[in-house]
Parts: structure tokens; sequence; C-alpha cells
């Protein structure tokens, strides 16, 4: 009993203290009124500050888990979903792969080759090891976050970028192969083109590079880029056994539905978060985004109806990743309409380049890599010098004119610019590592191990078993 | 003995399934197969292409009963399984040589 009588001593103290505190700051009140110095109202702009900067800090964490959540599981199980089950396990470890291999690289070499300060190309070497990348704001890039919340971000797109390009070659490349090509390709195609577009100094820079390009979220950095090296890689590698006569559906449209609507959710932190900031330019961004899905998932539907008479579901999911693909350079820079606008060409063109001119053509892009991602980058980028406003983003300086929609024309040249270096890098880029990798480990699977299927062949182990 | 083997629609499991056990029979084996006689797939379609799909989903009940049943059995399962169209699927009857229950090693018809 005396035990719990002394546990109430704790409250009452607390409570006397709290009292009198409250009793001496009232009478100390009349003090305070007096004329607050220069102190205290430097410190509480410290504080609104330190807020704001929390504020943004907060929104660009989410969009850095957001755009992982892209990867993993998104695209894994939208992959996986449209590969045969005796794939499906390869598939989605070529998309986790990435996650690890990519994080390291970044933090060694890859940051520092992109965001580094180098020459219009390609970064240089003052931030190998993550040297010098804190908590403070690098205000090259990002004013009010930490520079390593910048660094994160980033790494999450370049985690992502190569995980897309394993679309075209699915079903029959060795992990090992792909594990060292697209590490490869990481640092030598990925990182100079960051550099390129958003990196201090870059050729294509908005903010004083020698040909401005506008590219919000990476519709050239990752679309393109991982669209073109696509097609290279799946031309390079040849069809798998047996396309295209044989029938090759999806086992399970079901994971492609859960990969795609966490594609669409995901994106975004991939464009909204691009902002690097909370602010209403991430309102923008979030709302194109929305937009640009939306019409383009309606815009590949109603393609596929008028073309087979049945709308699948495989074709509106598509379609909204067509839009995603298509407004990602554009989405912080248009008004919502032409957002609407981009989406509805984008499904309809996305479609077009995936029924026809593949067929046409006959390469054996598995998983339309290239028609979704290349095609609907190319598209996207092109779109964004068409309706680029200084209304929505003045990227060029207050009063000057962003986009075609402002007067200004040239833009339009200038994405066709950018766009064409990100194609010229990919494929040259590309084609050198798939030849080298191709000599030193061998790219493609034997055909027995293809016929056998990746999980077993790869990793030993079966997707599902449905007896245990 | 003889071995009762029926193909059929998977809609008709059910119904066959309760034919069976109000004529008597309590012992059977099901399985999931696939298969088509006369009656044709149908398409799917992949990224615009059509495809036709000829394994089609279908249930397989398995019986081994006494020679006497036999007339039973086929006329429970087929009354509970037509619908009169292409589809409806097929029996089967072949003898059994031997019938062993393996909790007590009981043969012949009192191992059914």
């Amino acid at each position: 009993m005396r035990g719990r009588s002394i546990l109430l001593l704790v409250p009452s103290t607390l409570f006397l203290f709290l009292f009198a505190a409250t009793f001496s700051a009232v009478a100390q009140a009349p003090a305070a009124q007096a004329p607050a110095t220069q102190a205290q109202v430097a410190a509480l702009q410290q504080q609104i500050q330190t807020a704001q900067m929390n504020a943004d800090n907060a929104w660009m964490l989410v969009s850095a888990a957001l755009v992982l959540l892209m990867t993993g599981p998104g695209l894994a199980l939208f992959y996986g979903g449209l590969v045969r089950r005796k794939n499906i396990l390869a598939t989605m470890m070529q998309s986790f792969a990435m996650m690890g291999l990519v994080t390291i690289l970044w933090a060694v070499f890859g940051y520092s080759l992109a965001f580094g300060h180098g020459n219009a190309f390609i970064g240089g070497f003052e931030h190998i090891f993550l040297r010098g990348v804190g908590l403070t704001p690098n205000t090259d890039y990002a004013a009010t976050i930490p520079e390593q919340t910048y660094m994160v971000y980033q790494l999450m797109f370049a985690i992502i970028t190569p995980a897309l390009i394993t679309g075209a070659f699915a079903e029959r490349m060795k992990f090992s192969a792909m594990a060292v090509f697209l590490s490869l390709w990481s640092l030598l195609v990925y990182s100079p083109m960051a550099h390129m577009v958003w990196g201090v100094g870059g050729l294509l820079n908005a903010n004083g590079g020698q040909i401005p390009s506008l590219d919000f979220a990476g519709g050239t950095v990752v679309h393109i880029t991982s669209g073109v090296s696509a097609l290279i890689t799946a031309i390079y590698l040849g069809k798998r056994l047996g396309y295209p006569h044989t029938n090759m559906q999806p086992h399970s449209m079901v994971l492609s539905f859960i990969g795609a609507c966490l594609l669409w959710v995901g994106w975004f932190g991939f464009n909204a978060g691009s902002a690097l900031g909370s602010g209403p330019l991430a309102t923008s961004a979030f709302v194109n985004t929305h937009f640009a899905a939306a019409a383009a998932a309606l815009g590949w539907t109603i393609a596929e109806w008028i073309h087979n008479g049945k709308p699948t579901a495989l074709g509106a999911i598509s379609g909204a990743v067509a839009g995603l693909v298509a407004i990602t350079p554009a989405s912080g820079f248009v008004q919502p309409f032409p957002a609407l606008l981009i989406g509805l060409i984008a499904g309809a063109f996305c479609s077009f380049m995936v029924f026809e001119v593949k067929s046409r053509l006959g390469y054996d892009d598995s998983l339309d890599a290239f028609g979704v991602h290349g095609a609907g980058g190319t598209l996207g980028a092109i779109l964004t010098g068409l309706f680029a406003t200084s209304a929505i983003n003045a990227a060029f300086g207050k009063g000057v004119p962003t986009g075609a929609i402002d007067g200004h024309w040239g833009q339009v040249l200038h994405q066709l610019a950018g766009v064409g270096i990100a194609w010229s890098i990919s494929i040259v880029g590309t084609l050198v590592l798939l030849f080298l990798v191709d000599k030193i480990i061998g790219l493609r699977v034997s055909p027995e191990d293809e016929r056998e299927g990746l999980d077993l062949s790869q990793h030993g182990e079966e997707g599902y078993d449905l007896n245990s | 003995m003889l071995k009762i083997e029926a193909v059929l629609q998977p809609s008709k499991l059910d119904a066959v399934k309760d034919a069976l056990l109000e004529a008597g029979i309590e012992g059977m084996t099901i399985l999931e197969a696939r298969g088509h006689g006369r009656q044709k797939g149908h398409t799917e379609f992949y990224r615009g292409r059509e495809y036709t799909v000829d394994l089609l989903p279908k249930v397989k009940i398995e019986l081994v009963v006494v020679d006497e049943l036999k007339d039973k059995v086929i006329e429970a399962i087929e009354s509970a399984a037509r619908t009169g169209r292409i589809g409806d699927g097929k029996i089967f009857v072949s003898r059994i040589d031997e019938a062993i229950r393996i909790r007590n090693d009981e043969r012949g018809e009192s191992a059914l």
C-alpha cells in the first residue's frame, strides 16, 4: 500500500511544478512584451524555414519510397504476370537484382557521375562513395532538402530504368549476364544521360544547358533510354524459341494488373516528386500524371475495342502505363487538359506501335518495353515541347515563353535534340555493352534452359508449388 | 468390378456428385482435366492477335463399382450431366482386375 501512495507523489510534484511555472510565466508577461530583438526574429525565421524544409523533405522521402514501390513489386508483378509460369521468379529477380546492385553502384560511383560537377556530358568523381553528400541541401539541385534525400530519390530512378529494359529480353537471358550488362549500362548510359539532362552543366539541362530541353521527371533519361536499349537488346538477342507462332500468353494477368496499379500510384512519386518539394508544382505534376494515365487507358482501350472487337485488361493497363510514360517529361510543365490530351494520344499511339509495328517488323520485344517506354517516351518528349507553359512552370525564367503553346516553337527542336541524343547514346552504349558481355559471359541461355524455364535453369526454384 | 470414367463439364460436377450419392455410390475420385472432343475451343486476344485455345477445362470422375451397379451409375451420370449440346462429355467403362483396401488389405468386391 505504501508503495502505491509514493506513486502519487510523481504526478503531484509535476502538477505543482507546472502550476508554479505558469504563474511565473504570467508574472513575466509584461517584460516579454518589450520590442523583440533581432536575434528572436532571426530565430523565428530559422524555425519557419526549417518547417518549410521539413515539409518538402517529408514529401520527397515519401516520393522516393513510391518510386521504389514502382520497381518492387510494381514492375516485378507487371512483368512477372506477363511471362509464362516457368519464368515468373526469374523475371521478378531481374527487377529485384536492380534494387540491390544499382543501389551499391549509385552509392559508389553512380550519383557522382550523374550529379557531380564535370563537363556537359558526364559528372565527375567529387561524390565518389557519397563524399560530401550529407544532410545539408545541395543548392545546385534542391535547396530545401538534405542532399541525401535528393541522392536517394534519384537512386530510385536509377534502379527502375535498367529494370524496365528487362522486359525486352524476358524469358531468354542469363541471370549472370543480365546482372553484368545492366550494371555497366547504369554507369555508362544512365548516369551520363541523367547528367546531361539534370546535372549541373549538362548539355540538355533546362537551366543553362547549351540545348535546354524540358524533361521534368525522366521521359528521355528513363523511358527513351530504357525503351530504345530494350529494342536493341531484343534484336541482338533474337526471338524466343517458338516466337511468334507459339502462344506465349501471360500466365497471370492478375499479377500484371496489380503491378500496373502499383505503377500508377507509384508514379505520383516519380512525377510529383520531381518537383523536389511539396508546393503547388507538385500538385500540378500529380494532377497531370493521373489525368494522363486515365486518358491513355481509355485511348488504348478504345483503339483495341475497334481493332479486336473486345477491350482486354492487358490493353487497358498497358494504356495507363503508356500515358504515364508520355506525361513523365511534361508533368511539371503543362496544364491539366493538355495532360489529358497527351495521355489520349499516347494510349492510341503506343497501342499502334504494339499491334501493328511490332508484328510487321518482327522483333521479339517480349513485354513491349520499346513499344510503351521507348515510343511513349519519344512522343511525350515532343509533346512536352508543344504544351509546356510558363503559366505552370517558368522553367526559363519569369515571363519567358517555355513551349510552343507560349509561342516558343523552337523548344520542339530542342526536345528533338534531346530525343536524338537519348536514342544515340542508348543504341551505341547498349550495342557495345551487349557485344562485350556476350563475348565474355554469353548473354542468352541455352535452348534446353530456355525450354525448361529460367526459374529452374537459372535459379533452381519454382514460382508456384501447387502441390505442397 | 468395373471402372467407370466420366469426362464432364466442370459446371456439372455438383449435379453428378449428388446424383451418384443418391444412387448409393459413396466412393469416387475427381480429377481436373483439360481436353476437347468435337467442341471447338475459344479465342483469346493477346496484344492484338487472336489465339485459339483448344484445351478446355474439364472434370473427370472415376468410380470402381461392382458389375451390378453399372447401369445405375451410368443412368445417374447421364441424367445429371446431359444438356443435349456438344461438350456434355463421355463415359468409359473398363474391367478392373483387383481392388485392395489399404487400411486392412481387404481384397475383392468387399474392398470397394
